[in-house]
């Protein structure tokens, strides 16, 4: 029975302790540990969201230069593509303007060819007229200093002439 | 038998029950954890609560015990 | 092997025991004025005392004086405990102002005027005498304001290490008490009160969380056995009141309608249920201070009566046998001191969280 009555004075200085242990330690002690504890986990989950958005953004970086380097080498290979388009294009006219350009040569030169070679012609036929003229003139002048061989000719070159 | 033997008797009575109470929910508990391995901390927080219960109806026994 | 070894050594101590125990009880002639009473020693022990007595030393005790302060109908009157010469017995009296005080049982016994020796009656209470409202600075007192000076200067020791650091970052003694804070913020108030209304009620759970653990381990010391704060029933009775009180101040609306008006229930059943609520409102507070002072106090007595047994067989060969046991004890209790703390912490968080619960059906 003893055991179990609560002494008066103990219970009076329990709450006089309990009491200002309570004020002190609240005031003192659970305020600034509970602060900074609370402080450094929402540091931590602001540090770890702040993280989470830097990966983020790390990423949508990442794909941005992904973008623009897929974008660059499109862009590459269809400057290559025209270019080679231009360069067999650009052949092609050369090759074409060239060919024309030689056609063109060859039938100048054709037709000069032909032109000369008419002049030559010409030329030629002249001279051989000449030549024939002369010729004939000399045989003409031999043959005709003896009567009997100058009619003998005129028989031949009728004879001839009526084959002819 | 004085009054006293007779409230040493009421505390043992008391004692039994609780501990009929507590190796039940021990029992009960170990199962759960068992079966449930990953809530272990939350099973373990219910049996302490549920024993200090079952404990206190022995605990006020034994205190009607040391009244008389 | 080891172990083999250990149990083989056991319980030939044991035995021992055993055998003496009969060779001791077949000796009762042995016995003399001064017989070994262990219940009176363990009571001595358990309750609460005047003077601080550290141990008998050639028969003189060796105390430390505490000041007595009392309250009788001339006003306030102090003097040492020292002054009552360690007599316990009522025979020694104290005269202080024109009033006599005897000490009995650790009790103060102011005599009726014109007294001049304390007077019993067949159950030792006093015939002449009265109690006067006693404040003295008890050993339960002294040994509480030493826990209050221990958590001082820990807690404020740990809240310096966060003021001086910038980051935050706990080290030294910091490191070894924020877990536990930590715990009783996460493990205890959080899921039993609620996670907007916990962080109110946290200076109240942590302080009674480590004053009742500190108050538990010092009562496992043995310097200071003596002191059994925490299983002092007086000590217990006011944290159980302050948990009442704070659980009854907080208390919603919808607290105070499950106890009066139990809601969902036909109206027979309310009226049934009323009574049994406000016995329930007052029996949670008594079963907290109940429990607290059982535990603490059934280990003190378990300790001290293993012990005793040394002094009952009176021989030495059962020490072995009473240490072992009384060690084996002593382990369970220190488990117990913290388990009693955080039962005694989160019975009070998960009645303050039924009070503040909000209605939810």
């Amino acid at each position: 029975m003893d055991l179990i009555t609560p002494g008066l004075g103990l219970v009076f200085w329990t709450v006089i302790t309990f009491l200002f242990l309570l004020i002190i330690l609240k005031k003192f002690a659970w305020k600034p540990i509970l602060g900074a504890v609370s402080e450094r986990e929402d540091g931590i989950v602001k540090a770890l969201a702040s993280a989470e958005n830097a990966r983020k953004e790390m990423e949508n970086l990442h794909a941005d230069n992904e973008r623009i380097l897929k974008e660059a080498r499109a862009e590459r290979e269809l400057l290559l593509k025209d270019a080679r388009e231009i360069k067999i294009k650009m052949i092609d006219d050369a090759k074409g303007e060239a060919k024309s350009q030689a056609d063109k040569i060859i039938v100048q030169a054709q037709e000069a060819i032909e032109s000369e070679k008419k002049a030559a012609m010409a030329e030629l036929k002249k001279h051989v007229a000449d030549l024939s003229i002369e010729i004939a003139e000399k045989v003409v002048r031999a043959e005709l200093s003896n009567k009997d061989k100058q009619m003998q000719l005129v028989d031949s070159m009728l004879g001839e002439a009526k084959l002819n | 038998m004085t009054i006293t033997g007779i409230a040493a008797i009421g505390a043992g009575l008391a004692a039994i029950g609780a501990g009929l109470g507590i190796g039940r929910i021990g029992g009960s508990a170990m199962d759960a954890m068992a079966r449930q391995p990953e809530i272990q901390g939350k099973i373990q927080t219910s049996a302490l609560i549920l024993a200090a219960f079952v404990e206190a109806v022995a605990l006020f026994g034994v205190v009607a015990a040391l009244i008389v | 092997m080891t172990l083999n070894t250990f149990k083989n050594v056991f319980f030939s101590a044991l035995f021992i025991a055993i055998s003496f125990a009969g060779y001791a009880s077949e000796n009762p002639d042995n016995e003399n004025d001064k017989a070994f009473n262990a219940k009176e020693m363990i009571m001595h022990h358990v309750k609460d005392a005047h003077e601080f007595h550290i141990v008998d030393w050639n028969n003189k005790p060796i105390t430390i004086a505490l000041p007595i302060i009392l309250w009788t109908d001339q006003g306030l009157t102090t003097f040492m405990s020292s002054e009552f010469h360690h007599d316990d017995s009522g025979s020694h009296v104290v005269e202080k102002d024109g009033q006599k005080f005897v000490k009995f049982h650790e009790k103060i016994y102011q005599l009726d005027a014109n007294a001049q020796k304390v007077t019993f009656d067949a159950e030792h209470h006093p015939t002449n005498a009265s109690q006067p409202t006693d404040f003295s600075i008890t050993k339960n007192v002294f040994m509480m304001w030493v826990s209050v000076i221990v958590l001082l200067i820990v807690f404020i020791s740990t809240a310096r290490v966060y003021k001086k650091s910038n980051n935050k970052v706990p080290t030294g003694i910091a490191g070894f008490m924020e877990p536990l804070i930590v715990y009783v913020r996460d493990e205890i108030a959080r899921p039993m009160i609620g996670e907007h209304k916990y962080k109110k009620y946290m200076p109240y759970l942590l302080t009674v969380f480590f004053f009742i653990w500190v108050n538990n381990i010092f009562g496992l010391i043995p310097f200071f056995n003596g002191a059994n704060v925490s299983g002092n029933i007086a000590f217990t009775l006011t944290l159980a009141v302050f948990t009442f009180i704070v659980t009854n101040l907080s208390g919603n609306k919808n607290y105070w309608k499950h106890i009066f008006w139990m809601p969902g229930v036909p109206v027979p059943m309310k009226i049934f249920l009323m009574p049994i609520e406000i016995v329930g409102m007052f029996v949670k507070p008594i079963s907290l201070m109940i429990r607290l002072f059982a535990n603490i106090t059934a280990g003190h007595i378990i300790i001290l009566a293993l012990m005793s047994l040394i002094f009952i067989f009176e021989t030495v060969f059962v020490a072995p046998v009473s240490v072992g046991f009384a060690l084996f004890i002593g382990l369970i209790e220190i488990v117990v001191t913290a388990i009693q703390a955080y039962i005694f912490t989160v019975l009070s968080a998960l009645y303050i969280g039924m009070a503040t619960e909000e209605a939810h059906h």
